[in-house]
This record gives structure tokens, sequence and C-alpha cells, in this order.
């Protein structure tokens, strides 16, 4: 099994290294790709910071006001997300359709006139999908995160002076940064890649490197650019989890 | 429950709406009479559940899908179960690098696990089947199998395991006799989680089949004809319920995996 395994990456590595240059200076230098990585790279920020932003005061919730029924919401909060990736997705092109469902709906309670446009087949629609499909990725590491926190640090606080705000920013914002850095890299590494979301709520305007990479695959028939544009993705992901995790170190430090 | 707490409770229960409202959309369209997915609702009607019933390539694609499901299910525990076991019973030179390497396919975009299988298979002359399908989701599965039978297996007291030896059993025996019992609801679970998994699974599908689809690669083709759409809101529907219930159960072994060893030792 680990001999499959070392196999793939190792063969698709030798493979690449065989047509390397001239995939990789396409990749970085045709202003398509350019603007495909920039592209996914916005959205995949955006939606992380979003997730996070939302899904910080729901754990926060849980974790704090949460009393017994802390199994329950977080059971609550799963359950949505058991069903097929595929179908969530499909749904938001649904419910954010020209004649879909929040038109309609909102036409039908006559609270607009015409249908809103602008969260219709473009970056807006492919972030408010993914921000709702990789919420529980994010509230789940925050949470453990907030429950580890040790809660006589927090009389302490409020013994030494603290109101809740500075509370807050000083005592469990740092000491709960671990969850949410890995919630940001476990929205952020896969959002880049997301193929389907793209595909189904993007139109031409939302469309991200995986469906380029795709492309290039079946209907381009270049599979050796699309393994570059691969390992470019991978690469540049790789580097910004990096570069995320290290400022996070020196965040902390300052505390 | 201060003010703030309480701001803080109207949050999480708006934030809890958002959460389920595509998934409420899935039952109340999928009874709705109309062909357009829209407001007003227009009538009630079970026509797209019966619908399914006549669909051929449905059945062929979910009978694919629970060929793919069911084996590298399989094969993933085997092969999970063998990793973790030789992981956290013994120590081994690269034993760390291997770990981490098998728990790669966690953390990468599932588009670049599927290109680059694509990549092997096409350079082995290998044909894309359903067993290539198998083979992607083996891989993709066996992460979560390490580690829910790592759980498993850590939970687990070694001394069980010196003590049928002592007591004349063969290696083998002690393993099928004392060892396997004990982990056994740990097995269950890593069976119906990597079963649902691959059921759900549709990038690595869509890379790696060929004539043959799954299911997920079925419904994905069917968005293209609006004809289609509440049809596959129903077939929807009775996925989710699917799924819930074998969640449902896999959450209950692991539960009962829990219970077992606290209360053998």
């Amino acid at each position: 099994m680990m001999f499959l395994l070392s196999f793939w990456t190792q063969d698709y590595l030798v493979l690449d290294k065989n047509f390397t240059l001239n995939n990789y200076i396409e990749a970085f230098t045709q202003p398509v790709y350019q603007l495909l990585f920039s592209r996914s790279l916005y959205i995949s920020l955006t939606v992380t910071f979003f997730t996070v932003l939302l899904a910080y005061p729901m754990a926060y919730f849980i974790s704090f006001y949460g009393g017994n029924r802390k199994a329950l919401w977080l059971f609550l909060i799963t359950i949505p997300f058991w069903t097929s990736y595929l179908l969530r997705m499909f749904l938001w092109k649904v419910i954010l359709g020209y004649n879909g469902v929040l038109n309609s709906f909102l036409l039908w309670l006559e609270m607009i006139s015409e249908p809103l446009t602008f969260i219709l087949y473009n970056s807006n629609a492919v972030i408010i999908a993914l921000t709702h499909g990789w919420a529980p990725f994010a509230i789940l590491p925050i949470f453990v995160s907030l429950e580890k926190i040790d809660r006589s640090l927090l009389e302490a606080s409020r013994d030494l002076g603290d109101g809740p705000i500075k509370q807050f920013f000083r005592v469990i914002l740092p000491l709960s940064m671990p969850g949410v850095v890995g919630a940001a890299l476990i929205i952020f590494i896969p959002t880049v890649g997301d193929y389907i979301t793209p595909k189904l709520v993007g139109g031409t305007d939302g469309l991200m490197i995986a469906n380029m990479i795709q492309v290039q695959f079946s209907k381009a028939n270049n599979a050796p650019l699309a393994a570059a544009l691969s390992v470019s993705s991978l690469v540049i992901v790789a580097f910004i989890s990096i570069v995320f995790v290290l400022l996070n170190k020196k965040y902390l430090r300052k505390y | 429950m201060g003010r703030s707490g309480k701001f803080l409770k109207i949050f999480a229960v708006t934030y809890l709406i958002f959460l389920y409202a595509p998934a409420l959309l899935l039952p109340i369209f999928s009874f709705n009479s109309s062909q357009i997915i829209a407001f007003p609702l227009s009538g009630f009607t079970t026509g797209w559940f019966k619908a399914l019933l006549y669909q051929e390539t449905l059945h062929e694609a979910l009978k694919n899908s629970l060929i793919v499901a069911a084996s590298s299910s399989v094969f993933a525990t085997i092969l999970g179960t063998l990793a973790s076991r030789s992981s956290s019973r013994y120590n081994f030179p690269g034993k760390q690098f291997s770990l981490t390497f098998i728990l790669a396919p966690l953390v990468l975009p599932e588009i670049i696990v599927g290109v680059s299988l694509l990549i092997v298979l096409i350079q082995l002359g290998l044909p894309l089947n359903l067993w290539s399908v198998v083979l992607g989701h083996t891989l993709l599965i066996m992460p979560f199998s390490i580690l829910i039978m790592n759980s498993a297996f850590n939970n687990l007291d070694i001394s069980l395991e010196e003590a049928s030896l002592d007591l004349g059993e063969t290696p083998i025996g002690t393993f099928r006799r004392v060892i396997l019992p004990l982990v056994y609801p740990g097995i269950m679970a890593s069976l119906l989680l990597g079963f649902t998994l691959s059921l759900d699974e549709f990038i690595i599908a869509f890379f790696l089949t060929g004539t043959e689809t799954t299911l997920p690669v079925y419904i994905w083709s069917l968005f293209r004809f609006p004809k289609q759409l509440p049809t596959t809101m129903a077939l929807g529907t009775i996925l989710i319920l699917v799924s819930l219930i074998l969640l449902s159960l896999s959450e209950y072994f692991r539960r009962r995996a829990a219970k077992t060893q606290t209360s053998v030792l």
C-alpha cells in the first residue's frame, strides 16, 4: 500500500520532469492561468475569512453558553452536512438562479420587484455556496480549541481588571488561535481546488483553477499542462499555508 | 446568560437556519408538482419518486456505486487496520514519514488526487473502469480508516494480548480471538464511514470512471437537463435519508467501541 502511494507521487513527478519547463512557463505567464490562479486564491481566501468569522461566534456560543446541550448543538450543526456535497452545491444553484428559489421567494413576498442578479453565476455565488458548505469544518476545530481554555484563566483576567472585550482579545482569542488556524487551513486548502461549486454556480466569471485543470485534461487533451497547473496550485497552496502558520506564530509570540 | 449571550444565541440560531436552508429545500421541492424549482409551490405529488423507479441508467449507476463503495470501504478498512496496527504496536524506521504520507490525501485538494491517479493509470496503460474508481476511493478512505482504527488500537490494553499469548494462543489466534473482537466496532465504523464517503464522492469518480458511471457522476449529468430537476430533488431526498441512517449506525458503533473498551478494563 505504501508502495502504491509512493508510486503515484513518484511517477507523477517523473512525468512532470520530462515536460516541465514549458508547461510551467505557460502556467505562470499566460494571462488566463494567472487570472484563474488569482481568482481561485481570492475566492478561497474570502471564503476562509467569512467562514471563520461566522464560525467563531457560533463555536464561542456553544462552548461558553452551550451548558449541557453542547453535544446537541454540535450534532445539529453537522446534520445538514451528511448530505452529498454535490447535491448541496447543486441546491445553491437552484437557490441563487435567476428564476431560483431565493429570487422567486422574494418576488412572491413582493420584497423585490425584479430578480437580484449580483448573486448569480459569478464569484459571489461561489463564495456564498462555499461559505455554507464548509461551515462545520470551521466550527468544530474552533470549538475544540475554545473548550480547551482553562476557565480559571478567565477568572484571573477578570480579577486583574480586564473588561469583557479586553479579556476576549487578550486571553480568549490568542488561546483559541490554534483552532482558528486549523479551521482556516482546513477550509483554504480544499476550496482552492474545488471543482464542483464554480462549475455549478460560478458561470464563466466564477470559474476556478480546478475547472481549467479538468478542461486541459479532457477537452484540450493536454495532460502535462494540467499536471503542471495542479503542481503549481499545490505549491502555491502549500506556500500560503506555511506563511499563514508562521504569521500566526509571530502573532502568538506577542503574548 | 447576559446580554451578549442573548445576542450570540440569536446569531447561533440564525446561522443554524442558514446551514439548514438548502437541505430543507430537497424534500419540499421533491413533493412539489411544478417542474420549475421556484416559489410559490404549486401542489403535492409523489410523481417524481415514481419516475425514479423507471430510470434504467439510474439503477445501473446505483449498482455501480454500491459495488465501488462496498469494495473500496472493505479494501481501505483492511489496509487501514493493518497500517494502524503496525504503527500503534511496532516501531520501524520511517514510520512517521510513511504515516504522514498515507494521511496526505486528507489535506490534498481532491482534484489533485484525481488528476495524479489518472496520470499514473494512463502511464501504466491500465483501462479506466469501476476498478480504477475503487482504487481511487480506497486511497481516499484509507486516511479516515487509519484514524478510526488508530483510536481503536490505542484504547486496546496490551496486557490482554500478552495474557492470551501467555495462555498458549498462537499470534494468529490471539489476533482472531482477542484483538479482532475488541476492535470490531472500530472496523464497523470505518466500513460505514468509508461506504458513505465513497457513495458521495464525485471528482475522483468523475476522472477515473470509464463508461460505467457511479451515482454522483450520474446526478452530475442530470443537472444539465432542467426537465429532470424535480426527479433529481427526489433522488436527493432519498440519498439524504440513506446517508443519515448509515452515519447514525457508524456513530452507534463508534460509541459502542468506546463502551466496550471501558467495560473490558
